[in-house]
């Protein structure tokens, strides 16, 4: 009956239309499957390290220094402290400078020098992190003769100024130009005007920008292995007069440089302290990050 | 304010300097022949670096071929696909593995991924694919294979959301037009969305290997630092950045010292240009510029 055959037509779908839908299907559930695979490793990083972490940290591990070679037990406090002290000097050298370039090329930097300057940080931002510590040994390292915490600050600090120059940058130019005017209208003079005004209306967007950077260093390791070097003590110390000595110019104890060693050694309470000071730094990380997450949420950054 | 800027370039400028000035030594001996020697003798000062160059190649290339389709899946799902009550979480839970410092993922690769693929993959691959040459051989997990894997699930956050920047600028009257001819979702997004996205999803990637290139802690804890030239992923290798963390600071002697330098100098000069590039191909993307077929 061929009079049948158009009235079927319409109601069967045609082999290519069911190709085509098939291949649909088979691409989302590919992407489902991309997603499945990429969090399962997230996933199963931080089941570990939570599990491994926390059965690992302890009162010792906290207040306690290295114990020498097969004794068990001991902690990373040194480390901590040594952490400390050289992210606190990596920030006092970067980010002034970084929120200064940032400033400047927000409200300078219209031109060619500026677009110079743009390109520059983010040439230095994409620079590993290895070569930043070959340069600060070759000219903090070598010129003063020896490993220090102030070498593996310099480090630090110059992977800092990047990420931190190009959002201060971002946030001020989110600050609306009527506000300048405003206070260039009052016979305020322009440096007075960009920190008292333009600055501080973006407080909060330059502090995120702050705390990225310092997310992105504080578990760093290579551009500390050869500057600060690590150290089993404390890197300060009493001297003849009984007056503290910082030891800003000793070989300092880092929690990623002791995390990758005791990582690398055949003992297991070192493993487990390696495990117990990852948790400790990704909870050091996360929480800022979080902090910044949260800050953007609340929508108090810049004049957005 | 402008000192702060001249700071900026003054370090750039200073890092070149150093890595030019010391490097010096190496050049002088060994010239271009450098990069394609085979043996890195320290006793006799005799070095060669291409070992080195070919697992930095090797490891990172192995890590894309693992994360470009990784990320482009999840890119693609959580733009075009996801429920919008996943869409945060998701992608804040793939900027977390950004956050994930090296030397974290070395210690998980040492104690969870390299048992793993001692125990199961390696068997099931030398098995399966044994006869390509590229899983032969005794495997005790610190290879070139647990290198490409660590460095893959460290560059996909990378990877992903530059794609997912690149594709939300994608028009949204693109989407709708190629949806209006009778496109299936697929279509849609392989016609409308990728095709149009491609130069900006290229940066991306090229960015990863920027990233791959550079990483030192994960892979010097895992690849197994053996300088050698072997076909088989299950062999160990070594790469430029984990030659300078594992020999800088016990480097005796001037030629030594600035053998590792000049590592440190290609290495740079590389990444420089392989950022570069990708910064062009992404800005290309979203300044708005219609991507053109030869762009």
């Amino acid at each position: 009956m061929p009079e049948a055959v158009p009235t079927s037509a319409l109601h069967t779908v045609p082999p290519i239309a069911l190709r085509r839908r098939i291949t649909d299907h088979v691409m989302t559930g590919a992407a489902v499957l991309t997603v499945v695979l990429v969090l399962v490793p997230l996933f199963a990083i931080f089941a570990y390290l939570i599990y491994r972490g926390f059965g690992s940290v302890d009162w010792a591990f906290f207040t306690q220094t290295p114990r020498p070679v097969g004794e068990a037990g001991g902690g990373m406090a040194n480390a901590i402290v040594g952490s400390i002290i050289i992210l606190g000097m990596a920030s006092l050298i970067g980010v002034p400078v970084g929120i200064g370039a940032g400033i400047y090329l927000a409200e300078y930097g219209r031109n060619r020098f500026g677009d110079a300057i743009r390109f520059t940080a983010d040439v230095l931002n994409g620079v590993p992190s290895i070569v930043i510590g070959i340069v600060a040994y070759a000219v903090v390292v070598l010129s003063e003769k020896h490993f220090s915490a102030f070498a593996g600050a310099v480090a630090l600090a110059i992977m800092m100024i990047p990420t931190i120059t190009r959002t201060t940058e971002e946030m001020l130019l989110l600050v609306p130009q009527a506000l300048r005017e405003a206070a260039y209208g009052l016979g305020i003079p322009r440096w007075r005007t960009t920190l008292s005004i333009t600055l501080r209306t973006a407080t909060s967007g330059v502090i995120t920008g702050v705390m990225l950077a310092f997310a992105r260093v504080a578990g760093e390791t290579a551009p500390l292995l050869f500057t600060t070097l690590g150290n089993q003590y404390w890197s300060f110390s009493t001297d003849a007069n009984h007056h503290l000595r910082l030891g800003l110019d000793q070989p300092t104890a880092a929690l990623p440089l002791q995390i990758y060693s005791y990582a690398l050694s055949p003992y297991d309470d070192w493993h487990r302290q390696a495990w117990a000071g990852a948790l400790v730094l990704i909870i050091l990380i996360v929480t800022a990050i979080a902090a910044v997450r949260f800050a953007v949420r609340r929508g108090t950054f810049g004049a957005a | 304010m402008l000192l702060c800027g001249l700071a900026v370039l003054a370090t750039l400028a200073l890092i070149v300097y150093e890595l030019v000035l010391r490097s010096g030594p190496s050049w002088h001996a060994f010239g271009f022949k450098f990069f394609a020697g085979q043996d890195w003798d320290p006793v006799n000062e005799h070095f060669g670096a291409l070992p080195f160059v070919y697992g930095t190649l090797v490891s990172s290339f192995l890590a894309l071929l693992i994360a470009v389709p990784l990320s482009i899946g999840v890119a693609v799902f959580t733009t075009e696909m996801c429920p919008p009550l996943l869409r945060g979480p998701l992608s804040f839970f793939v900027e977390l593995l950004a956050a994930i410092p090296s030397v974290v993922y070395g210690l998980w690769a040492i104690f969870v991924l390299v048992p793993i693929l001692t125990n199961y993959v390696g068997p099931f691959l030398a098995r399966t694919l044994g006869w390509t040459g590229l899983f032969t051989g005794p495997f005790f997990g610190l290879s070139m294979l647990a290198a490409g894997i660590i460095l893959a699930i460290m560059i996909i956050p990378i990877i992903s959301s530059i794609t997912r920047e690149v594709l939300m600028v994608v028009p949204q009257h693109q989407r709708e037009a190629v949806l209006a001819l009778g496109a299936t979702r697929w279509e849609m997004i392989r016609v409308g969305v990728l095709r149009n996205a491609r130069a900006g999803i290229m940066g991306g990637i090229i960015l990863g290997l920027g990233r791959a290139l550079g990483e030192t802690m994960a892979v010097t804890m895992v690849i197994g630092n053996n300088p050698q030239i072997v076909k088989s992923l299950f062999a160990p290798g070594y790469t430029m950045a984990s030659a300078l963390a594992n020999q800088f600071s016990e480097a005796t002697g001037d030629v030594y010292l600035s053998a590792l330098i000049e590592i440190g100098l290609a290495l740079f000069l590389v990444t420089i240009a392989v950022n570069a590039l990708a910064r062009l191909l992404v800005w290309t993307v979203t300044r708005g510029q219609p991507a053109r077929a030869n762009a």
